[in-house]
């Protein structure tokens, strides 16, 4: 269901837990369908060993990825104009993310939305823009 | 990262929605699709991204016969040394930015030309010199016109990034 421009303030806000415990699994998902085989991402021996990181973390895209699904449940679907982020913190396996959504102005049809994806601990790892069609 | 031909398939589209864990049946069920508002199954937002399975030289994809710079029996198989650390062979991903002048659907046919972007540097507390390198692709359809824009910012770290 779409959003309507008279049921919304500048300033609601729209929550979802994207992930519990992340699993190496669901990173492997988004390396198959995305086809991003960087092995920092899946491969623990490299990441270790010749990259220098602790161990692999997930792409910064399946965090939009996730962080989109928010998004389009609260204004639905085919609605976004607009979708933008800045990765600000990696994303390590085992972290639970929160995601949330804030009006910050409704007109001409179009409701702009800011945009912040945290982990447990309280770090932004996520912080963008979205842009969507309301009725 | 320039593609000819991205045809967008349905099954390819249930797996990029299983891979970041969205059970919307838009993305699944062409008959609950049917009966809402968009009337067909759509791709999720980031789902161009996968263009990169249509491209045929991503360099972040091993190809047949070639050497790889991920793990087997060694921690790389690349013999030569690591260009600077924080991302193995790619860098890391800054920024990613939409827009989007249509959805797409299975049966879209899409081509990708890139556009090279802006280039500048930062000293960074964590990482040391961090070079970003912007690149915009526009995405176009069976009938040429634009559906997707997406400017993306790669970042080149000095060391790996400390945790």
């Amino acid at each position: 269901m779409a959003l309507s421009a008279q049921d919304l303030n500048t300033g609601d806000t729209y929550t979802e837990c994207l992930v519990e415990d992340l699993t190496r699994t669901q990173i492997v998902m988004y390396a198959g369908a995305s086809g991003d085989y960087n092995p920092i991402h899946t491969d623990e021996k490299f990441t270790k060993e010749a990259a220098g990181y602790p161990s692999v973390f997930a792409h910064g895209m399946l965090t939009m990825g996730m962080t989109g699904r928010m998004i389009t449940n609260y204004v639905g679907d085919g609605r976004l104009t607009k979708y933008g982020v800045r990765f600000t913190s990696q994303v390590w396996p085992g972290d639970t993310l929160n995601a949330t959504a804030t009006v910050e102005e409704v007109a001409d049809g179009l409701v702009n939305l800011k945009v912040e994806t945290t982990n447990q601990d309280g770090v932004t790892v996520l912080s963008g823009y979205a842009q969507a069609r309301v009725d | 990262m320039a593609v000819e031909k991205f045809p967008v398939e349905g099954s390819h589209i249930m797996m990029f929605a299983r891979s970041i864990a969205d059970d919307n049946q838009i993305y699944y069920d062409a008959e609950h699709a049917a009966a809402t508002e968009l009337g067909k199954v759509i791709a999720p937002p980031t789902f161009a991204q996968s263009s990169a399975q249509f491209d045929p030289d991503y360099f972040l994809r091993p190809k047949i016969g070639e050497d790889w710079f991920g793990s087997g029996k060694e921690a790389t198989g690349i013999k030569r040394e690591s260009s600077g650390g924080g991302g193995g062979g790619g860098g890391l991903h800054a920024e990613q930015h939409f827009e989007y002048h249509r959805h797409i659907s299975p049966g879209d046919v899409l081509t990708g030309t890139d556009k090279p972007g802006k280039t500048w540097e930062k000293e960074g507390k964590r990482s040391g010199k961090l070079v970003f390198t912007e690149s915009i692709i526009e995405y176009r359809d069976q009938h040429g016109e634009l559906v997707i824009t997406a400017r993306s910012v790669g970042v080149r770290t000095e060391r790996p990034v400390d945790q």
